[in-house]
């Protein structure tokens, strides 16, 4: 019984992932290999004319700049921009501005860890604040997201995996959910001074 | 017969841990799939198409070079969630949303409709490669 349900699991992955990759296909022009591999850059990126977004015969497909271009120049991640966005901006390589109503803003960077515990198998999730207060207010987050008490929010991976939660960018603008240990990054051995763990939420 | 059949079959080891399984099954569906746009564009096309423009490619890499999250979703304003903002041309040309910097002065005008209005003809509005497309709440 156990075994036909591991089984009637697996075959349902394999299914879904087929389908996913086989998804619906879009009718394009098919643009010249020099085109899709142009400018420059190892083919990481698909260029504006080829990404089955744009439209590459109207006028403004020719004026975009291609990801490759800017994306090329940064440091390299395995997934979605491939872009490790966070070095980016820590050693220098790109300085976007904080504000375009207040030329000498700063940031509020805060310096605070949280560990959530609840991850059964998995390594527990640290949520770095630095690292996004480096891009993001408090105010995109707290208190309508999370609430700025340890613990107090209460959500799972499924969560974050609809989109809920973390899952708000990361899935469609921070690094993609395939990286589970950026996230799931704290082993329990690891850690020196036991945190109090809370109960797997139902 | 098809069941003795089964019972000789060895099960991979990986149907011991359901932990092991459930993950990568969410692997599975989560790999980026081949050929699609740039991670973060957003496609807007809750008005455009039906008033004859083509939808609108919004592209987070190029803006967040240039930009922090908060000069958008804090100062100009933009929900983060893609379809929640109900932007009019009207409102960008009088300088809200992206008119905010789309007026000639921060950034070029909107008189460049062909930069903005470049998607494919039929594109549904939302994110590309986020959870809204491609995870469990699609199932
Ligand atoms: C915070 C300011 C800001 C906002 C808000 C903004 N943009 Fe931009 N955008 C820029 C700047 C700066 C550029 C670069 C202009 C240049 O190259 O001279 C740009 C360039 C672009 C480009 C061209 C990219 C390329 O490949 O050259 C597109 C398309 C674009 N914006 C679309 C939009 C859309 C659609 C919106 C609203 C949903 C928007 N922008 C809102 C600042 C902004
Ligand atoms: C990217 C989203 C995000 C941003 C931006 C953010 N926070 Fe948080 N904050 C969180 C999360 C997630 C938690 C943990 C909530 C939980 O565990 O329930 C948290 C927790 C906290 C806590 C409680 C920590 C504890 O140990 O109990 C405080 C205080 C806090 N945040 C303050 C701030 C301040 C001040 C800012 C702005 C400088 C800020 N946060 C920006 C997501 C964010
Ligand atoms: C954006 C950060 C992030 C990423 C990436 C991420 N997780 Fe999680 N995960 C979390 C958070 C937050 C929790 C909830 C922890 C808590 O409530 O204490 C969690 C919880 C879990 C749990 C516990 C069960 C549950 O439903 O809550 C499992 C198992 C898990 N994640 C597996 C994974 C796997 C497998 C991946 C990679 C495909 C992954 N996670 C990627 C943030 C992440
Ligand atoms: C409002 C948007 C937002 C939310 C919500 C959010 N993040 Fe992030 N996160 C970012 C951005 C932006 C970065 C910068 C890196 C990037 O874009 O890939 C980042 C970076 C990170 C990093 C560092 C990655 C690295 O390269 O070192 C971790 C870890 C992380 N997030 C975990 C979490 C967890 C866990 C949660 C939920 C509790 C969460 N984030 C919620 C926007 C967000
Ligand atoms: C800075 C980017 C940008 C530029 C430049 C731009 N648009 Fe738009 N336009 C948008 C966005 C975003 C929407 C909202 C689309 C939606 O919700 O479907 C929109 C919507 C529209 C709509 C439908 C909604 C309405 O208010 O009627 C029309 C028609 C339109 N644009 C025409 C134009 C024309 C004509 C030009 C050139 C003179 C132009 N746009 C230039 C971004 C732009
Ligand atoms: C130039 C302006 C601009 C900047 C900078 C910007 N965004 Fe956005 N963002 C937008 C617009 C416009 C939308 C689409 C809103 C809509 O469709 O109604 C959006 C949508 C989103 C969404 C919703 C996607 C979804 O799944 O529904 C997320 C998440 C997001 N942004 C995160 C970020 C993060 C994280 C950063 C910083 C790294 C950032 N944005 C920087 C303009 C911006």
């Amino acid at each position: 019984m156990k075994r036909r349900l591991v089984e009637i699991l697996l075959v349902a992955c394999t299914g879904l992932m087929l389908a996913a990759c086989s998804g619906p296909m879009q009718e394009q022009t098919v643009p010249a290999a020099s085109d899709v591999f142009a400018p420059d850059g190892p083919g990481r990126w698909l260029p504006i004319i080829a990404d089955g977004l744009h439209d590459p015969t109207g006028p403004g497909a020719k004026q975009l700049q291609n990801p490759a271009e800017a994306l090329f120049y940064l440091p390299s991640a395995f997934s979605g921009n491939k872009v490790r966005w966070v070095e980016a901006i820590e050693e220098g390589y790109i300085e976007p501005r904080p504000s375009i109503l207040d030329s000498n803003y700063k940031m509020q960077v805060l310096d605070l860890d949280v560990i959530r515990t609840r991850t059964g198998e998995m390594p527990m999730v640290l949520f770095p604040h630095r690292k996004h207060t480096e891009w993001l207010d408090c105010g995109n987050c707290h208190e309508w997201l999370f609430k700025s008490k340890r613990g107090a929010t209460r959500f799972g991976m499924f969560d974050v995996l609809s989109g809920e939660y973390c899952g708000r960018c990361h899935g469609a603008v921070a690094f993609p959910l395939v990286e589970c240990f950026y996230c799931h990054s704290v082993r329990r051995k690891d850690l020196k001074t036991p945190v109090t763990e809370l109960e797997m939420h139902k | 017969m098809t069941s003795r059949l089964r019972s000789h079959i060895p099960l991979p080891a990986l149907g011991l841990f359901p932990g092991a399984v459930m993950m990568l099954g969410v692997f599975m569906l989560l790999t980026p799939f081949p050929s699609s746009a740039e991670y973060g564009d957003v496609v807007i096309n809750k008005r455009a198409e039906q008033a004859g423009m083509r939808p609108v490619i919004f592209p987070h890499w190029f803006h967040r070079i240039r930009f922090r999250c908060r000069v958008c979703h804090t100062e100009v304003g933009f929900e983060i969630r893609a379809g929640s903002n109900n932007i009019l041309m009207a409102d960008i040309i009088e300088g809200r949303f992206c008119g905010k910097c789309h007026n000639n002065k921060i950034a070029w005008g909107p008189q460049n409709c062909q930069l903005c209005h470049s998607g494919l003809p039929g594109l549904e509005s939302g994110v590309i490669g986020g959870p809204t497309t491609g995870g469990p709440s699609k199932w």
